[in-house]
């Protein structure tokens, strides 16, 4: 089948998917972008989350079928190409939240929704929200300095305006 | 992964009838469970039918304080949305305290509530299982089984439903509307799983092709005041060990009205009705909450490995009722 998609902005169209592949999949193998990662395949996770229709989801469970003409960023698209890191991924940089790495653009993605939706987050708030997101590396503990450093970082540029 | 075909229904009499013309379809909602059991080789459809374009995506509120959910509504909207927060708090927090934000997402409650079990060996193609091949035995009774049923099993089956939506709704008295080839139809959600007994791979009362459109809840002042209380072996997104659903008004130091369901316990949400009826009339005390739980685990039946079920069951349940009856004094 062909699947048409918005992905961080352009349209794309893949030809021949199988409707057995994951989003993930479509992303990764066929349109380019492997900064998503494939690790559990089961949505425990979270390594795989992406924005589908603004809000992240997990891509490994969202058959491809099911992304046709449906809106995605992926943590390709944080970023700005014209003024560089992302906030968010700037300060998983600074606190030293990236070991492998291989978790880190889920989390990246969980992290840039929170900050979204809830600026100033508690730390209830930011376990809450990165529960879906596991990481087998760092413990997580430079993982909540990144958020509260990217939070407070927001904070202070929202202060000089 | 099995081929399969996939298709979009593009309304419900389409999907009804996509459905019926191929045996061996599913519908497709957020495909959280469906797909991930479809990687594992435990579903192995021959046709989705993805029914999040029918339409069936809004929470409507009743002018009586009442509310339709449609069956494509997500976990996240719904628990965000307004009128369940204030009609029916315990709902919300019962779909908050379920799986991860990715999930709720994606998530849709005609597919919480047809969700599989996550019984190790419901889940391992490999092993025998009752409820996925029928007559093959349950390795469960004798084998891994701690965070398994107390209330309501049979040796043919002794997993839990694993909804933490479904407690909520089995304390509000929901009913499931539906769609078949011959017609609308209607179901109370207490009646949508039907006892284990020797046939646990009958999984739903639902006909044949059934396709649910939403769950609707009758009014119930009652709980506006109410809660949900999961107990999990980690802090977030983990299936419970133990839950209640409560609702509770007390007028004068009686109780007038209580609501009480618990869920990890039984192969479905369980409605505590001789819990309720110990309680309405009875003071609202801890000694009287602790005797109406200890009237509803009278039933209970612990396996070898989830005794613990049975004194956490009641300690949860008094903790709530003595939780909600202090707020109602202040």
């Amino acid at each position: 089948m062909r699947v048409t998609l918005t992905v961080n902005g352009r349209r794309h169209q893949a030809d021949d998917v199988w409707e057995g592949e994951s989003l993930l999949y479509v992303l990764r193998e066929r349109l380019g972008l492997p900064g998503s990662k494939n690790a559990c395949e089961q949505g425990e996770c979270g390594s795989c989350t992406v924005r589908l229709d603004d809000v992240p989801v997990c891509s490994c469970l969202v058959a491809a079928g099911q992304a046709q003409d449906r809106d995605v960023v992926t943590v390709e698209g944080l970023a700005d190409p014209g003024t560089g890191l992302a906030p968010v991924q700037q300060a998983f940089l600074d606190a030293g939240a990236v070991q492998c790495g291989f978790c880190t653009p889920g989390l990246l993605v969980a992290t840039d929704d929170l900050l979204r939706h809830c600026p100033q987050p508690t730390d209830a708030d930011i376990r809450e929200a990165l529960s879906g997101n596991l990481c087998r590396c760092t413990g997580y503990e430079k993982i909540l300095d990144a958020v509260r450093l990217a939070a407070a970082r927001s904070g202070e540029t929202a202060g000089e305006r | 992964m099995r081929e399969f075909a996939y298709q979009r229904a593009g309304d419900v009499a389409g999907a009804v009838a996509a459905f019926a013309a191929a045996p061996g379809a599913r519908y497709l909602g957020g495909g959280t469970n469906l797909v991930d059991l479809m990687k594992s080789g435990v579903e192995s459809p021959e046709r989705l039918i993805d029914v999040r374009g029918l339409g069936l995506d809004a929470v409507e509120e009743d002018a009586d304080g009442g509310l339709r959910i449609g069956a494509t509504v997500t976990n996240s909207d719904l628990a965000a949305h307004p009128g369940v927060r204030r009609r029916y708090p315990a709902l919300a927090q019962a779909v908050l305290a379920g799986a991860s934000g990715q999930l709720r997402n994606a998530a849709t409650v005609g597919g919480n509530l047809l969700q599989r079990v996550r019984c190790g060996y419901f889940t391992d193609v490999t092993l025998p299982c009752n409820r996925r091949v029928p007559g093959s035995g349950c390795p469960a009774v004798d084998g891994e089984h701690h965070n398994h049923a107390v209330l309501g099993w049979s040796e043919h089956c002794v997993a839990v439903h694993p909804s933490d939506l479904g407690v909520a709704l089995a304390a509000f008295d929901a009913v499931v509307s539906y769609e078949t080839g011959a017609g609308p139809g209607e179901l109370a959600y207490a009646a949508l799983y039907p006892p284990v007994g020797d046939t646990p791979h009958r999984e739903t009362s639902l006909p044949p092709g059934a396709l649910i459109t939403a769950v609707s809840l009758p009014a119930a002042p009652v709980a506006a005041r109410s809660r949900y209380r999961k107990v999990r072996e980690r802090a977030s997104y983990a299936f419970a060990t133990a839950s209640v659903a409560a609702a509770l008004e007390v007028r004068d130091g009686v109780v007038h009205d209580v609501r009480l369901a618990f869920g990890a316990v039984a192969s479905r949400p369980w409605r505590a009705h001789a819990a309720e009826r110990a309680l309405t009339g009875a003071p609202a005390t801890a000694r009287a909450f602790g005797a109406a739980a200890d009237a509803e685990l009278a039933a209970a039946r612990p396996l070898p490995h989830n005794g613990y079920k049975v004194p956490l069951l009641r300690n949860l349940m008094v903790s709530v009722l003595t939780e909600l009856a202090e707020e109602a004094a202040r």
